[in-house]
């Protein structure tokens, strides 16, 4: 009985994300023809909600890519996709954590970081930023005036409302 | 979710302060990358609302075009009346050009000594050339005599041009590509600030689609030219879709020349037309790279557009006529000002017309006419030309007669297939884009050229010995796009084209080697330089405002679908079937479900949308239109730039009024053509909404500002700080699913 439930919920799920993953996938199906391109990949996780880190996406197109094209049709995406749905493979992450994440940088609780120490950790540490990336960030997020980046204005636009 | 509370322990459990700073820079690269991608979503539908929306705003003005000219060749004016349309039909070939250097004289307008902008002399100097340019930095604008002499000295020169340009390299030289400018004035001084002025050892070439859209078009056609007549061997000018009068009466170039040039703009528009029909059509570089606007065909020979005569395509969107004056005694092309009859006499039933005149029979026209709708209005005419043969039984003897004429006219049909030819490959040179998959297929969303593929570009290549195609016709984000292998560059030079932000301008440099080496801009008032992604933000609110816009516009038919999954008459429908009946409407091949949230607030909890509820708050609102039919209303807003360009048409003295009378010709004018009922009363309606004076004329511009849509978000948003440093004000906006 319990299980005859449990895959009951599970094709539920599956219609209304079924739409979700399609929406996605066809955003970047530039050439209407059901594949997208494996660079494309990453977006189209985050955009979903999912929170891959970039060795996750790796795995991920490693498993999936065509290798001749460079490009992943729908019917090779959906089972893998559908796959790291039911696994929870990449949860999101709680926004309170957001919030902590920066108080753990600010060492002396300033209530700010300054751009040297932003760059510092986000192209030094974890899975580091491109130059490109530390740019448009500190771009987007130092303050004019003070040249800081005062985190907690910085926040409400990181996690704005992500459903579709 | 179970995880996240264990990683937030996690983070406080570990005991070495790095490690946790390094989960922590983990955990917000995340997050910026999520918040990239979503940007990038969200980047990409805006893109594709404002192309869909201009491309279908081109497919809309040619297919006006060819209705107009369908009424044109079946229908003769008589004499005696204003004809209230024929005048763009005019190929001013008759004339001599003795004739035309009386009507362009420029010698009797007289500069007044208060005239502030720059004096011209001709010859012209560089530095009156390099003076023009600091001139219109400060917004002086060029007197009208100026300008008519400069346009002469022009047309002169274009005059001895090829069709195609051919350039080298040599003495090291590097040459400078631009893209479309349409009318960016603030690009063009970018361009000139960043990599220096045209001159013999800077030689540029502009790649057409100088003008509409923006504010400046004839600030910038005035600096080209002035270059060109300067340093003839070191500027290069190419034709683009644009530079055709019939598309300036609807993308606002024509309004602007006669808003900046009130006495004098016909005759400036004029002369316009003879200049860009004198435009070369391409350019090649050391014999390895062609530059032209649109791009190629399967059929593209470079062969035969060297030797067309392209100044007799006045305008792209219609070949050139074959004068028969023969037939009617009165040339459809004469540019003389007689009176010609209007064509409001067909719609006047108990009036009669004077014979048909055939010029093109059903095949003749099907060759023209760029989008298949000819059944649509071949119908039409047909009932209207029964109606009025039943009242009218005089008409029948005359109507036989073409059967006769249609015979003279096969004649011609040989030197005519050679003439549709020419005429297709103009087209496709100035309208076509290039696509993914290979092939060649008509250009169905512009409603002119084609779409060509990869192989078509291979073989045009080998066939032609090239190696480079470099086109513009295209807004790219980035200001250019390789495609093809990277046989093709698309080239665009307008930043912030579909708004501010919304994409870069970009121009080429290429040197005797031939690698073309881009240089990205952005023109920008504002203090801070917005990131392409931060102005995504900005740029969505407008696209979606369009979007608002264009879905009141289709409010009955989205009403007849949404009826089709509410059988029981709820007024409500899921939102999925919400998103399918919408794009089953619009066509825009958009994602809707996401959208959603941004398009309708009044959401309810079980997830289902009010229809009718929806549809007001997007209404039209105004105390002047209250008592404006709704449906009128929703077509009038529909086609309403349409509508605008039919009255800037039947404005023939360019005055920015025109008469009831003409008015109401112009009402019954779209009727047809949109095949819908609009009474007399209804007319008399708007007539009287708009005319406040009560003088019996209508301005133009005041009528089409009644009609403008508001509804209460848009209204909300632009009571709005920008994004740029208000990241908290757009958090609450987009949180609030009230507002």
């Amino acid at each position: 009985m319990a299980e005859n439930s449990k895959s009951a919920e599970a094709t539920v799920l599956n219609a209304k994300i079924l739409k979700k993953l399609k929406g996605a996938f066809q955003a970047f199906d530039t050439k209407s023809d059901n594949t997208v391109d494996i660079k494309e990949i990453g977006t189209i996780f985050y955009s979903l909600g999912f929170f891959p880190t970039q060795a996750d996406l790796q795995k991920f197109t490693s498993e999936v890519e065509d290798e001749r094209s460079g490009y992943i049709h729908w019917d090779r995406f959906l089972p893998a996709m559908t796959k790291v749905l039911l696994e929870d493979k990449f949860p999101p992450i709680a926004d309170e954590l957001l919030l902590q994440a920066f108080e753990v940088l600010d060492i002396e609780k300033r209530g700010y970081l300054k751009p040297e120490e932003l760059t510092n950790y986000m192209t030094k540490e974890g899975e580091p930023f491109t130059q490109e990336e530390m740019d448009e960030m500190l771009t987007a997020f130092t303050d004019e005036e003070k040249k800081h980046i005062y985190y907690k204005d910085v926040i409400p636009h990181l996690t704005l409302e992500r459903k579709m | 979710m179970g995880c996240g509370v264990t990683k937030s322990n996690h983070l406080h459990k570990h005991t070495t302060s790095s490690g946790r700073a390094i989960r922590a820079a983990i955990l917000i690269q995340r997050w910026y990358r999520q918040y990239v991608a979503r940007t990038e979503m969200r980047r990409r539908y805006t893109w594709h609302i404002f192309q869909s929306i201009e491309y279908s705003g081109e497919q809309a003005q040619i297919k006006l075009y060819n209705f107009l000219g369908y009424l044109m060749d079946n229908f003769t004016p008589s004499s005696n009346e204003r004809n209230l349309i024929s005048h763009i039909f005019r190929e001013n070939e008759v004339c001599r050009d003795a004739e035309w250097e009386r009507y362009f004289c420029y010698k009797n307008i007289e500069v007044p000594e208060i005239y502030s902008g720059p004096h011209l002399t001709f010859p012209l100097t560089v530095e009156e050339a390099v003076g023009l340019v600091e001139a219109f930095r400060n917004k002086k604008q060029l007197h009208s005599r100026y300008v008519l002499q400069l346009l002469l000295e022009t047309w002169k020169l274009l005059r001895m041009l090829p069709n195609i340009n051919r350039i080298s390299t040599c003495h090291s030289k590097e040459i400078t590509i631009c893209g479309d400018l349409h009318g960016q004035l603030e690009d063009l001084l970018l361009i000139f600030y960043k990599n220096g002025m045209p001159s013999l050892e800077k030689p540029y070439v502009f790649n057409g689609d100088f003008v509409d859209r923006g504010r400046d078009s004839i600030e910038i056609l005035l600096i080209l030219f002035a270059f060109l007549l300067v340093y003839p061997s070191d500027v290069y000018l190419n034709r683009g879709n644009h530079e055709d009068h019939i598309v300036n009466l609807r993308y606002g170039f024509t309004k602007e020349v006669l808003n900046k040039y009130k006495m004098h703009g016909k005759r400036i528009l004029k002369l316009l037309q003879k200049i860009f029909s004198w435009l070369p059509l391409a350019t090649v570089i050391d014999q390895k790279v062609l530059v032209l606007h649109g791009g190629i065909s399967d059929s593209t020979d470079l062969g035969v557009l060297a030797r067309v005569d392209r100044h007799i395509y006045i305008s792209a969107l219609r070949p050139p006529k074959k004068r028969h004056h023969s037939l009617a005694g009165i040339s459809i092309d004469s540019d003389t000002d007689v009176d010609t009859a209007a064509i409001s006499r067909v719609f006047q039933r108990r009036a009669s017309f004077t014979y048909p005149k055939p010029l093109g029979t059903r095949d003749c026209f099907q060759n023209r006419s760029l989008q298949d709708f000819s059944d649509r209005i071949r119908v039409n005419m047909e009932n209207q030309l029964e109606l009025s043969r039943r009242e009218e039984p005089i008409l029948n003897a005359q109507i036989n007669k073409p059967e006769q004429e249609s015979l003279i006219l096969s004649t011609d049909s040989v030197s005519s297939d050679t003439a549709v030819d020419e005429w297709k490959q103009i087209l496709d040179l100035l309208w076509s884009d290039p696509m993914t998959q290979d092939g060649c297929i008509p250009n169905e969303v512009r409603g002119g050229g084609c779409y060509w593929g990869p192989d078509v570009t291979e073989d045009f290549l080998n066939r032609h010995n090239l190696q480079l195609i470099i086109r513009s016709h295209e807004c790219k984000q980035e200001g250019y796009e390789f495609c093809h292998n990277r046989k093709v560059l698309t080239l665009f030079s307008a930043s912030n084209y579909y708004d501010v932000g919304s994409n870069r301008g970009a121009y080429v440099k290429l040197g005797p080697d031939l690698v073309p080496y881009l240089i990205q801009y952005q023109a920008s008032s504002m203090t801070r330089e917005l990131t392409v992604r931060q102005s995504v933000g900005r740029t969505e609110r407008s696209a979606l405002r369009v979007l608002r816009e264009q879905l009141f516009a289709h409010k009955s038919d989205l009403l007849c679908a949404f009826r089709k999954f509410d059988s029981e008459n709820t007024g409500l429908v899921s939102l999925n079937d919400w998103a399918s009946a919408v794009e089953s409407v619009m066509h825009l091949d958009l994602p809707w479900r996401m959208l959603r949230s941004q398009l309708v607030t009044c959401k309810n909890s079980e997830g289902t949308i009010d229809y009718y509820g929806w549809f007001n708050e997007l209404a039209i609102t105004g105390s002047k239109t209250d008592h404006i039919d709704q449906s009128l209303l929703e077509t009038l807003y529909r086609h309403r730039s349409t509508l605008e360009t039919i009255f800037r048409i039947v404005d023939t003295d360019n005055s920015g009024f025109i008469s009831m009378q003409d008015f109401r010709q112009t009402w019954k004018l779209l009727s047809v053509y949109l095949k819908m009922e609009i009474t007399d009363e209804a007319i008399s309606d708007l007539a009287i909404t708009i005319d406040s004076n009560h003088d019996g004329s209508i301005d133009i511009d005041e009528f089409m500002e009644a009609f403008r849509l508001t509804d209460k978000k848009s209204r909300l948003e632009r009571g709005r700080s920008m994004f740029m440093g208000t990241t908290s004000d757009l958090t609450k906006l987009e949180g609030d699913p009230n507002i």
